[in-house]
């Protein structure tokens, strides 16, 4: 950020399942962003982007839900979320809730255009092109749908892989393939979802990596869940936890500290 | 066909319990997708035509009434005539009525997925017509009795095993030891069975893939060329067909074919792409002696205007079910009624009643793929989330469910007490799970833990450790320190 006088204020959008699950995801977004020449600040009001009630059907409870982040988030000159879930709700779904609301809609918009996905802010915005970080082992990575689909992530994460000491990353096959989460899905139509993941963790098993990664926690959880239940070592982790150098604070999803 | 959407759950779990539905879903998937990439790849306009091709149907539908009259007006300058039908049963009746008048007795049939929508094969019978499929696909599902499971591949669900097994067990005259392993000894059994019904029929019956106003013709794309022999050799052809299928010109369905083989099979063009206009004229060689076009409407009028408009761009390609991952997991079948996948869920519940199935818009985890493969760029999800929401209004949702969430919207709106919730439940999950890192059953959460593990908590919320930090006294390690080097194996 050399080249711009000013140091960026972002605000931190943490994401419930990083909040209630994986707080150290949310503090290596902190460690990276503030590498990066960011200040970040956390608003205290935050809660959930309300996918939960916007993907039921539920617009009313949505719309209170948005109007409450516009309102946290707005005075930042960025809003970034280590999912790209989040930032896709907020980016690409926020506008169409106040379509008939000028106002909220105005303000919607202008949210749209300083919200990120956290490893793509970082790339594409910031210009970071290298992480100091070190991993030792081979890794995978499965391109969240959101992410993916509505943002565009998918070269962002293998530029900031690539420069991290020790770590070799092998392609997932089908890792463009949904995993079954899909938020309320999986609990609704839970032996479908199982066989998707069922699917899923195959494919991962296959490429012989020890380590899977992916950028939003909600298929970080049933990717894991499931690899945990069939008794897979493989370690599966928060993409960011790799990037700012943080395996060493928290063991990985679904596994305990040492052994 | 009567529906069992309503089902989809029961359905979906006999579906993947079903070995050989499994087998058969698996061959599928991989070879349209790939088939699919390969195709677009090789065409740098793709995507500059899947505009283009919204565009066409865009304007059609706001204009629907202006080129639906004008081609009626065509069809009958040519010779034939337009029948309009509101409902199924007035479609039924216009057909068998026209059967009627010529005493017919067999009718062939090329594929057609109105057909499905009219349960026009059962109303034949009932009143003494043989209907006889010639699509492969078609013909195949008729004997053995099924519903289609894809829209462009009836038999998708099937392996090569089961239709010999069909093909022995319904073709009780042929030698029992004869070989049918060969996938093309299938089909030439099936061509000389059809062969003779070819030849015999009184009527034969097509879809369209294109009804082109400015020169009333109609259009079907087939690969096995049984269209052709389904619309000449008798003589009445019926085109049946649904009322958004319509374009304004000949070159608007040429654009549109452009993207839709593409996207169906991954070839560059069908085999056969059959344009009839009108009954034969004098001179010609061959040809319908009469030419109908049965027109239905059956709720997409409706749709008009609605938040599910752009359902009518669809034209079937079939490329939203053969990408998604819910498909590809159950298979067309479990869907329960005649059109499957993505676009059945949207369409279904818009053509029998979100009552009836709302399951199907449910049913998805809005990954977004098929939206990112359909050359008409119709927004699937979008308006699988509409369906939800007019669910929502209707009080559809289980109970529990809507308790649920409506208790968690209560928190999400107060962030105090979402703070202070967070922090309690976490703080218990996070030291019950501490010492195996993941629970393998939680109270209320057997949805997901029937199946897989519930990674256990850190034990801390984040905002309650960044308040820590913010206010200096971070000692808990997460944040700031790297406290142990535990980056070996885990348990
Ligand atoms: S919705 Fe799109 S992808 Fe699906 S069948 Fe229709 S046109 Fe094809």
């Amino acid at each position: 950020m050399e080249n711009k006088t000013k140091t960026p204020r972002v605000g931190l959008f943490v994401t419930c399942l990083v909040d209630l699950f994986r707080p150290t995801v949310g503090f290596a977004a902190v460690k990276l962003l503030e590498a990066a020449g960011c200040t970040v600040e956390v608003p205290a009001s935050q809660t959930c982007c309300g996918q939960p009630a916007y993907n039921s059907g539920d617009r009313a409870d949505t719309k209170d839900i948005a109007r409450a982040v516009i309102k946290a988030f707005e005075e930042f000159d960025y809003v970034v979320a280590p999912s790209g879930s989040c930032a896709g709700m907020i980016k690409e779904h926020y506008g169409e809730l106040f379509a008939d609301e000028p106002e909220w809609a105005q303000r919607a918009a202008h949210l749209k255009h300083r919200t990120y996905e956290l490893i793509s802010f970082l790339v594409d915005v910031l210009g970071i092109e290298a992480v100091d970080a070190e991993y030792t082992g081979t890794i995978t990575y499965h391109d969240s749908c959101s992410g993916l689909r509505e943002l565009g992530v998918k070269q962002q994460p293998r530029t900031l892989l690539r420069s991290v000491g020790g770590l070799t990353l092998t392609e997932l096959p089908g890792a463009e393939v949904c995993c079954g989460f899909g938020g309320t899905f999986c609990i609704k139509y839970p032996e479908i979802s199982n066989k998707m993941v069922g699917e899923k963790t195959i494919d991962i098993a296959r490429t012989g990596a020890d380590t899977l990664l992916a950028g939003d926690m909600g298929c970080l959880l049933n990717m894991a869940g499931k690899l945990k239940r069939e008794g897979s070592d493989i370690k599966v982790r928060h993409v960011a936890e790799i990037l700012a150098d943080m395996t060493r604070d928290v063991p990985p999803i679904g596994d305990t500290r040492g052994a | 066909m009567q529906s069992t959407s309503h089902a989809f759950k029961d359905n979906a779990h006999g579906a993947l319990a079903d070995e050989r539905l499994q087998k058969a879903l698996g061959k599928m998937k991989v070879g349209f997708q790939d088939k699919r990439t390969r195709a677009v790849a090789r065409l740098p306009e793709f995507d500059t035509l899947r505009d283009q091709s919204r565009d066409i149907k865009n304007h059609v539908l706001e204009h629907l009434d202006l080129y639906l009259e004008r081609f009626e007006a065509n069809v009958i300058a040519n010779g034939g005539k337009v029948h309009w039908c509101r409902t199924p049963g007035e479609a039924r009746d216009a057909i068998v009525e026209i059967c009627r008048s010529v005493d017919a007795r067999i009718v062939t049939k090329g594929k057609s997925m109105i057909a499905e929508e009219i349960e026009l094969n059962d109303h034949l019978e009932k009143n003494g017509l043989e209907p006889v499929e010639t699509d492969l696909g078609e013909y195949i599902i008729q004997l053995r009795k099924e519903a289609p499971s894809h829209i462009i591949a009836p038999a998708v669900h099937l392996n090569k095993e089961d239709v010999a097994e069909s093909f022995m067990k319904a073709h009780d005259k042929l030698d029992p030891n004869r070989s049918l392993e060969e996938p093309r000894a299938l089909v030439n059994e099936a061509r000389e069975m059809l062969r003779q019904k070819f030849l015999a029929a009184d009527v034969g019956i097509t879809g369209a893939n294109f009804l082109i106003a400015e020169t009333g013709s109609t259009v079907i794309v087939t690969n096995e060329g049984n269209g052709d022999l389904t619309q000449t050799l008798p003589k009445i052809h019926i085109v049946l067909a649904s009322l958004e299928k319509i374009v304004p010109t000949l070159e608007d369905a040429t654009t549109i074919l452009r993207v839709l083989a593409r996207s169906a099979t991954g070839q560059e063009f069908s085999s056969y792409t059959t344009f009839s206009t009108g009954p034969r004229r004098p001179g010609d060689l061959d040809g319908p002696e009469q030419f109908h076009v049965v027109l239905l409407d059956n709720g997409r009028t409706a749709m008009l205007g609605t938040e599910f408009q752009e359902m009518l761009r669809c034209i079937r390609c079939g490329a939203c079910m053969n990408h998604c991952p819910v498909y590809g997991a159950v298979g067309g079948h479990a869907y329960g009624w005649v059109y499957p996948g993505p676009m059945g869920s949207v369409l279904t519940p818009g053509l029998i009643g979100v009552q009836e199935a709302g399951h199907l818009p449910n049913a998805s985890t809005f990954c977004g793929k098929c939206e990112s493969v359909c050359p008409m760029r119709i927004p699937l999800p979008k308006m699988m989330r509409h369906w939800r929401e007019r669910e929502y209004e209707k009080k559809m949702s289980p109970q529990a469910f809507r308790n649920g969430l409506g208790i968690w919207a209560w928190f999400a709106k107060r962030p105090d007490m979402y703070r202070l919730g967070s922090r309690i439940a976490m703080g218990v999950l996070g030291m019950l799970g501490r010492r195996k890192g993941k629970f393998r059953s939680l109270p209320l959460a057997g949805g997901w833990t029937d199946w897989r593990d519930m990674p256990a908590p850190e034990g801390k919320t984040f905002h309650q450790l960044w308040a820590e930090r913010q206010q200096g006294k971070a000692s808990t390690g997460a944040a700031t320190t790297a406290s142990s080097s535990s980056d070996r194996k885990a348990a």
